[in-house]
């Protein structure tokens, strides 16, 4: 990586921490867990790292690593937005019936 | 084949519903929607990726169906009181991911070197591999210690042996140092460039041996904290791992997950009146000194029959709910009883301490499963002003977020601690299973006061027996 990449890299780094700071600053208690239980799903994105590592043509080796990557940042994915949906799908506003 | 700019389109677009995802989840209103949002998001970025070609499909295929089934059949499953640890452990196999995307990475770029290839990585890469993999490991045992914690299977309290500090710091001094010489460019004849494998193997097993350390001397009331910290870290090893492959999206989406980890850590412990590290090197609890005051006189027990008719009379109840709650799985009749009330002309709130529980809202989650609607559920700032107005505070199997020693104890270790000032209603009941100390194991003088009475047994089962009352009535 050059260092014109890594810069840019940093820069793109800097500012999303800076985002993710301002958003989540103003959250009512109420929405900690599912906050947390979506976010943890975000997080899931090293399953786009975890693809990338399987190119064909690898060392069995760095497949099997490969694949047990994909698998884990699926169930972090699959399992977080699920779980997290399931918790949102019962906060309700008074008068509205069971869903 | 797809064009790559197309694919970093994607990622952008990606990105965008992420950040619009975290937005809509912070509004009750919006949050469902905002959580389908963020997962068309990570649909989007996983096909953009798949789409890049010249992958090994089986293989990924294989491991999408062995992920999705085990993600699919623990969301389904998992009881609403169970939640916690099922999102330490999801996010342990977030972290446990990027680990092993770091090792693919390095491993491969190993075996092509032996075999004479061009792949040299710069020391830039290498320290995010050290990263990713040591950040990682991390999550992953600490999280698998903090679910066992939560789900009783490992003791709650916190286990320090004497002079872990001390080793602590010696390990992360130590992996600090591999991660240097790790992370280092040379020729390939060198030694310590031999030895390189074995370095990272060894960041790999202190990783490990780091996160359970950390996790295990913190207390089980602390588990809010950690969960939210560990989360955070997941994001963070998410983020050194698009350093590795250069992925801009994995960048922005770790780096905002671990941010809003961090803000989400931080306002855990303003609830609890801690700092970070407080909450990370005390080992609260299992200190001496800190227990505060003796508490004195004796508590007043009181049954469900009179508790009724008390409560019959009153025109405005506010019920703090907390752990027993859960663990009692007595929302539901929590519930009817506040149907009861309103139904009797009662007015009825739900004071929600921000770390009731073990897990940050956890409270809210398992009312919200009760039908609860989120209107009723306020905070403690909400409360606290017109408490003193209040006929009947109901305390179901909450303790420390209750007890008045935070206000007026100097010395109790939960001094200063915002709390609901349920001692100040005009009659408290508070439900127990018995007259022990809380989860902190810190004495309660509320369970003393001249206006408490002590309603012993079950939470479920005192709860029944009131809205059985209602019922005969």
């Amino acid at each position: 990586m050059d260092a014109q990449t890594t810069v840019f890299l940093l820069f793109i780094l800097m500012l999303s921490v800076f985002l993710g700071i301002e958003l989540i600053s103003r959250v009512p208690s109420q929405l900690h867990t599912p906050l947390m239980s979506g976010s943890n799903a975000i997080s899931g994105i090293t399953i786009v790292g975890a693809v990338l590592s399987l190119s064909s043509g690898n060392e069995t080796m760095t497949a099997i690593l490969g694949t047990a990557a994909v698998a884990c940042a699926t169930v972090n994915v699959v399992g977080g937005y699920l779980v997290t949906d399931r918790m949102l799908a019962m906060f309700r506003k008074k008068g509205q019936g069971k869903g | 084949m797809i064009s790559p700019f197309l694919i970093d389109v994607a990622y952008i677009v990606a990105a965008v519903l992420f950040v619009f995802g975290l937005k809509m989840l912070s509004k009750a209103d919006t949050a469902r929607r905002g959580n389908q949002i963020s997962a068309l998001g990570m649909l989007i970025a996983l096909v953009a990726t798949l789409l890049y070609g010249g992958m090994d499909y089986t293989y990924i295929l294989a491991g999408l169906v062995i992920g999705g089934g085990i993600g699919l059949f623990g969301a389904k499953t998992v009881a609403m009181t169970g939640m916690p640890e099922m999102v330490a452990l999801f996010n342990g196999t977030g972290g446990v991911a990027s680990l092993l995307v770091g090792w693919a990475e390095f491993h491969q770029s190993s075996t092509e070197i032996a075999a004479g290839g061009m792949t040299v990585f710069s020391s830039f890469t290498l320290g995010a591999i050290f990263l990713a993999s040591l950040i990682g490991g991390l999550t992953f045992t600490g999280s698998v210690v903090a679910w066992g914690k939560l789900s009783g299977k490992l003791p709650g309290k916190p286990m320090l042996f004497p002079g872990q500090q001390v080793f602590n710091i010696l390990l992360l001094v130590i992996v600090l140092a591999a991660g240097i010489a790790f992370s280092l460019v040379g020729d390939a004849g060198d030694p310590l460039m031999m030895a390189k494998y074995d370095i990272f193997l060894v960041i790999v097993v202190i990783g490990l041996i780091l996160g359970v350390l950390a996790v295990i001397g913190i207390g089980g009331a602390d588990m809010p904290v950690v969960i939210a910290l560990l989360n955070s870290y997941s994001g963070l090893a998410a983020c050194a791992t698009g350093f590795i492959i250069v992925n801009k999206v994995l960048i922005v989406s770790g780096a905002l997950v671990g941010a809003s980890g961090l803000i989400l850590t931080t306002i855990m412990c303003k609830a609890m009146n801690r700092s970070l590290a407080n909450v990370l090197f005390s080992g609260f609890g299992a200190t001496s000194g800190g227990a505060g005051k003796k508490n004195e006189g004796e508590a007043r027990v009181i049954t469900a029959e009179d508790a009724f008719l008390v409560l019959e009379a009153a025109s405005s109840v506010v019920i703090v709910p907390g752990y027993g709650m859960a663990v009692a799985q007595a929302q539901h009749a929590v519930r009817e009883l506040g149907d009861m009330l309103e139904e009797n002309g009662c007015e009825v709130k739900y004071a929600i301490h921000p770390v009731a529980g073990r897990m940050p809202g956890h409270m809210n989650v398992l009312l919200a499963e009760a039908n609860v609607p989120y209107e009723q559920l306020v905070e403690p700032d909400d409360v606290n002003p017109i408490i003193e107005a209040v006929d009947v505070c109901l305390v179901i199997g909450a303790n420390d977020v209750v007890n008045p020693s935070a206000r007026e104890d100097e010395d109790s270790s939960i001094y200063g601690m915002p709390i609901i000032n349920a001692d100040l209603a005009r009659t408290t009941f508070v439900m127990k299973r018995s007259l022990g100390a809380g989860y902190a194991g810190i004495g309660n003088p509320l369970f003393f006061r001249e206006n408490t009475r002590m309603l012993l047994g079950d939470a479920k089962d005192s709860v029944s027996t009131l809205v059985a009352e209602f019922k005969q009535a």
